[in-house]
């Protein structure tokens, strides 16, 4: 499987991200290499092997339903490069 | 030609925990804004996610009472999409692997007939935050106290034909989740918001027509209406040689018609996967067996019960079962009262209606359940008319105390001393010449009607405490004893 430069400029556009043309063409061949590689070990016969999700057989861990975080708001926004009336501010999404 | 619309519907029902799905913020509606967002929430860097055993248990819980599969091994996966209230750009969902398989429920048709609505899946998922558009000119300002709530998002096949069944099967999964506990079912604060999937076909046709989906309809009354609406739309376009396109919809109640959103073409494509961060969740056969025999009494068997026991009507059963809260209330007051129908008609009556007007929860009424059937004990022995007694219940509304002392305070005691009633009556048939002679000259099978003027003028008289059946009689005996 080999992916074009439309290939690579939707995924872009998919994950926002802003690459310039001139890299388009190897990104292209980068990613086309590790799907090759993806081919050549879906090649292997897994028909009576059950798929793992972590290499110890581990299962999801549960936490009980407690309140445990309170308000960290001025603490969590010092990092927020924009605040107003305790929102988080962001370009305006729609017109 | 003759249409058949096909309508299926996903539900999204907010799981009643205390904290969200991977962090231990609070849930609780309407906070200041972001004062319950953690750092989990906000996706900062180096945080990771812990499942809350709770949604597991609820979500389970919704799969045995609609008889489902349950997933023993379920996995996360991760929905990429992005928008500024979805800080992590993307929602963990559930779509390979949910946690309740294929289930069913059975939903109450008009003319008393029932029809089995097939449950494709109900799948775990966090909640995204809230973006406020109007607040600020040029920005757009983003809370996150939503996300990371639990949802549990419950998808039918597309069984339903009418907009009637599909409002019948929303209103039965709303009494399912709210008699499980595991949702509030408050569909004002988003709680309990359903999606619509609906379509057209020619009547016949096996074939389906392109569907459409109307977003977010948080009223029982707006999806009744939106998908009367879509199914019109749908069938005037293609009557005149259009045809649907696939896409999504809003549905604004305002103008009550919805409108385009986005089509699917440009729909966004969520590349899912597996969750790295989340290992698969796995449950047995014992954990299932324990939540089965916990189940609290489901909608479906308290009507059944409520009919049975109390001898209630099919549609006073099917409303006072449709809400735990409700029909425990009508319970008490049936067993304070001991009278099932006089308590189904007060709690159906004047109850709901105070609810309704003051916007107040049945679980904070100012009248409790054991007050209203302390009330109807006083219909029951006469010390009271069902007249006055709406007076007592506005005073015990009010804060006024229980019956007993209403009727105390106020003087509401029923008159029932013949002497006091006789003097009443003779006094109205004195004071209203003109009427008596009408009486007294009608045909007997009229006279029947005309007491009533004398009914409402004695009780006008007595500030509608004397006893209705004594004033009847002693008017037709006097009265009938002028004209013979």
């Amino acid at each position: 499987m080999s992916l074009d430069r439309s290939d690579v400029e939707k995924i872009a556009h998919l994950a926002r991200l802003n690459i310039a043309e001139q890299d388009i063409q190897e990104y292209a061949e980068n990613l086309t290499d590790i799907l090759d590689l993806v081919d050549q070990m879906q090649a292997i016969d897994t028909t009576d092997i059950k798929p793992m999700a972590h290499p110890m057989d581990a299962i999801q861990r549960l936490r009980s339903d407690a309140v445990t975080e309170g308000n960290q708001r001025d603490h969590l926004q010092t990092v927020a490069p924009a605040v107003e009336a305790g929102l988080f501010q962001v370009p305006k999404v729609i017109e | 030609m003759e249409w058949e619309a096909v309508i299926g519907l996903e539900i999204h029902a907010q799981l009643a925990t205390k904290s969200k799905i991977f962090s231990g913020a609070s849930t609780a509606f309407g906070a200041e804004p972001n004062t319950q967002a953690c750092a989990v929430d906000l996706a900062l860097p180096g945080t990771l996610p812990v499942f809350n055993a709770e949604a597991l248990r609820m979500a389970v819980m919704f799969g045995v009472a609609i008889e489902a599969d349950i997933g023993h091994t379920s996995v996360f996966d991760r929905k990429n999409y992005f928008y500024p209230d979805l800080p992590k750009g993307y929602q963990t969902s559930q779509l390979f692997h949910p946690i309740v398989g294929i289930g069913h429920i059975d939903i109450e048709l008009e003319g008393g007939s029932t029809k089995r609505i097939g449950v494709t899946l109900a799948h775990l998922e966090e909640d995204a935050g809230k973006s406020l558009h109007e607040e600020f000119p040029s920005m757009t300002g983003i809370d996150l106290n939503r996300a990371g709530t639990p949802l549990l998002e419950i998808v039918s096949e597309p069984d339903m034909r009418s907009a009637e069944e599909a409002v019948a099967y929303v209103k039965k999964i709303h009494a399912i989740v709210t008699n499980l506990g595991i949702c509030d079912g408050n569909m004002a604060e988003g709680s309990f918001r359903c999606d619509c999937n609906v379509s057209v076909r020619p009547k016949g046709e096996e074939k389906l027509g392109n569907r459409t989906e109307s977003k977010n309809i948080n009223s029982f009354r707006f999806i009744e209406k939106a998908i009367k609406g879509e199914i019109i739309r749908q069938i005037d376009l293609i009557e005149d040689g259009h045809t649907i396109t696939q896409e999504t919809r809003l549905y604004d109640a305002n103008k009550d018609e919805t409108r385009s959103m986005r089509s699917k073409e440009e729909a966004n494509d969520y590349r899912y996967f597996p969750c790295p961060d989340l290992l698969p969740i796995v449950i047995d056969d014992d954990y299932v067996e324990q939540i089965r025999n916990c189940l609290p009494e489901l909608p479906d068997a308290r009507k059944a019960r409520f009919i049975e026991q109390f001898k209630l009507g099919d549609y006073d059963a099917m409303v006072l079962s449709a809400y735990r809260e409700l029909g425990g209330f009508f319970e008490t007051t049936a067993n304070t009262a001991g009278d099932a129908k006089l308590a189904a008609n007060w709690v159906m009556g004047e109850l709901s209606k105070h609810l309704n007007q003051h916007d107040t929860d049945i679980t904070v009424s100012p009248v409790t359940a054991e007050m209203l059937g302390g009330l109807l004990l006083r219909i029951k022995d006469n010390t009271i008319t069902g007249k006055i007694a709406k007076q007592v219940f506005e005073a015990m509304w009010a804060g006024e105390g229980n019956a007993d002392e209403v009727i105390e305070a106020k003087g509401l005691k029923q008159v029932t001393d013949t002497g006091a009633i006789e003097s009443l009556v003779d006094e109205v048939i004195s004071d209203n010449q003109p009427q008596v002679d009408q009486y007294v000259n009608a045909e007997p099978d009229k006279r029947g009607k005309m007491i009533g003027f004398f009914m409402g003028k004695v009780m006008q008289a007595s500030q509608g405490k004397a006893n209705p059946g004594q004033v009847q009689g002693l008017l037709k005996q006097k009265l009938d004893a002028l004209a013979n």
